[in-house]
């Protein structure tokens, strides 16, 4: 760094431009490292904001964006109108409420009873199994949970008639109203391992002289889990909380569509699909558009609203 | 008081509850997969008899045999593994780079690069949007339009440049007074120190471009050409859902002989084995992702 200034302060003697454009030279191959990149952010994640224009416009694909019969905010009156809409916004709010309570609590008990366990082997090997779903794709996994609750051989079905809990096999993927409820475990099923990682790592940063001290103190081992591990995971506890507030109602769509079926459509559907029904498959673009603009607005809101609560918390934990 | 000497009754039946509990986790988990496993490899015949756990009552490769038949899922095959292959070895190299550049504290540009970059991480322009830009940029039916849109990840970026900036600063000094220009720094001194990040992103950008199937679905279920082995199965797994079939005339006929219920769990199979090989080898890596990158957050 310290020659480069040097040679700076020479050219700079010229003038200020001319010391940009050397600088420039000197870092020509830094500029060719990046500005491909830059280029590339530039179109793919700023130019489809521009195309959020196209929600107060009629758009049709054969002219270009500027030149469309423009509607205002009919796309959103139209909406809100929309009986349907409201249940989508119900069955995405119901989805992402339920599955932000399962995945901070289950994962927490989880890691909680892994850091208690003493024999390494079989932790190690705990550990490895319940990872391993985190990585296989939603395709997969919706294929395994129709299998597991198929009502020919499946086995929640097959457990349930040998305990005579039922007589006859329950169509668990026919009842509406039982899809927010498989959606959760299913999503459970496939992340609680994964999502304990960052509750152990944090708990493995816990001191262990607060231990050794509580011991002294004749803590027994449930105090020591309360009073110790709980209060020690608690800052990345509320940071990850506060930070999927952000994503209620993005919730992603993948779980949905692959374990959705028309008969559950009424509770299955979420803003996500909704948008992709219209926008895509109905090609009524500036509709889709509109419902993404109302996810957006939504998501930011929350966040903002999440930053805040945050903001006081990480100032009342500080004290 | 007798705590570290000897076990209280209370901690043992705790022990064995842990144990319990922890053994139930397990073989809620493996046992899909092994069911699925089972079936896969059984006659399809007795399969419908129904009653299989997770080992097959009349061993057969037929399953499997009949779905190697099938064109849809071997060209599937052949695209995503290459855009595996492709997908990962871009995304590590542009990552990288940029990485390497906003990491340069004397980059005079660094700056609004950072922020124009991190920005995006806070916004998207949806769905639509985005479909319409790829139908503008003409990438719809192509099967560039797997690797081009997905070419960096912003998240890894910033992974990848806070390792660098816990590199000692040093090394690249006393390369530069060894003559090395930034490109030559950046290739012999950064890119070998970093392979542990790197190794972990690499995993990341794999394990995602494997298991994509959505883009395939939005731009290319018209080009059977483009096709990718989660579609595939996607497709597999829907028709019989929703009742209309498999629209492969090869697969209709294969379907004659074998179940639909036997190719489905077949495919399964396939399309999750190469991700269970390679997990287990791999854990170590993704698991200090993780951590690394809630560090970060």
């Amino acid at each position: 760094m310290k020659p480069l200034t040097e040679d700076a302060q020479v050219v700079g003697s010229t003038n200020k431009k001319n010391r940009f454009w050397f600088r420039a030279f000197q870092q020509r191959y830094l500029y060719m490292m990046s500005l491909p990149f830059v280029i590339w952010i530039f179109i793919f994640s700023y130019v489809p904001v521009w195309g959020w224009l196209t929600a107060f416009q009629n758009y049709k694909p054969k002219n270009g964006i500027f030149d469309q019969k423009w509607v205002g905010l009919d796309n959103f009156i139209e909406l809100f109108q929309d009986e349907r809409f409201y249940i989508v916004l119900r069955n995405t709010l119901a989805m992402s409420t339920m599955g932000l309570i399962v995945s901070f609590t289950i994962p927490v008990i989880f890691a909680l009873l892994l850091n208690e366990m003493r024999g390494q082997f079989f932790k190690r090997s705990v550990q490895t199994i319940s990872y391993l779903p985190h990585f296989v794709s939603w395709v997969v996994v919706a294929g395994l949970v129709t299998k597991m609750l198929s009502t020919d051989g499946g086995a929640v079905n097959q457990l349930l008639m040998y305990l005579n809990i039922i007589d006859t096999p329950i169509q668990f993927m026919a009842k509406g109203e039982w899809f927010w409820g498989i959606v959760t475990l299913s999503d459970l099923w496939k992340e609680m391992g994964w999502n304990s990682i960052i509750f152990l790592a944090a708990m493995s940063g816990i001191d262990p002289e607060l231990y050794e001290a509580s011991t002294v103190d004749g803590a027994g081992r449930f105090r020591k889990m309360w009073h110790i591990t709980l209060p020690g995971i608690r800052t990345t506890f509320m940071v990850l909380f506060i930070l999927s507030i952000g994503h209620l109602v993005s919730i992603g769509f993948e779980k949905q569509f692959l374990l959705g079926n028309p008969l559950v459509s009424d509770y299955s559907e979420v803003l996500d699909l909704y948008a992709l029904k219209y926008g895509i498959q109905l090609s009524r673009y500036s509709y889709g558009t509109a419902i993404g603009i109302f996810n957006s607005v939504v998501s930011i809101l929350l966040v903002f609203i999440a930053n805040g609560i945050y903001k006081r918390v990480t100032k009342e934990s500080i004290i | 008081m007798q705590g570290t000497m000897k076990r209280s009754t209370g901690d043992k039946i705790f022990d064995t509850f842990i144990y319990i509990f922890m053994a139930i986790v397990a073989i809620v988990t493996l046992y899909p997969f092994l069911n699925v496993l089972a079936i896969s490899f059984n006659d399809s015949v007795d399969t419908v008899r129904g009653g299989l756990t997770i080992y097959p009552r009349e061993f057969t490769l037929k399953n499997y045999e009949t779905i190697f038949g099938f064109d849809g899922l071997l060209v599937g095959f052949k695209n995503s593994v290459l855009r595996t292959v492709i997908g990962t070895a871009v995304g590590v190299l542009s990552a990288s780079m940029m990485a390497y550049t906003l990491s340069r504290p004397d980059f005079q540009s660094r700056r609004w690069m950072s922020v124009g970059f991190a920005l995006t991480m806070y916004f998207t322009g949806g769905l639509i949007p985005g479909f319409l830009l790829m139908k503008n940029l003409g990438l719809m039916g192509t099967f560039s339009v797997y690797i081009i849109p997905a070419l960096l990840s912003v998240w890894n970026v910033f992974v990848v440049r806070s390792y660098i900036d816990g590199l000692p600063y040093a090394l690249q000094e006393s390369a530069k007074i060894d003559g090395a220009n930034d490109w030559t720094i950046f290739w012999k001194v950064i890119l070998p120190l970093c392979q542990p990040v790197l190794a972990t992103i690499a995993l990341f950008i794999a394990v995602s471009h494997w298991n994509a199937w959505f883009d395939t679905y939005l731009f290319n279920n018209r080009n059977p050409e483009n096709t990718t082995l989660q579609y595939e199965l996607m497709k597999v797994l829907q028709s019989t859902q929703s009742g209309n079939n498999y629209r492969d005339p090869n697969a209709q006929q294969a379907i004659a002989s074998v179940s639909p219920e036997s190719i489905k769990m077949a495919i399964t199979i396939v399309v999750t084995i190469p991700i269970l090989m390679v997990y287990p080898f791999l854990q170590k890596y993704f698991v200090k992702g993780m951590t690394l990158g809630a560090v970060k957050s």
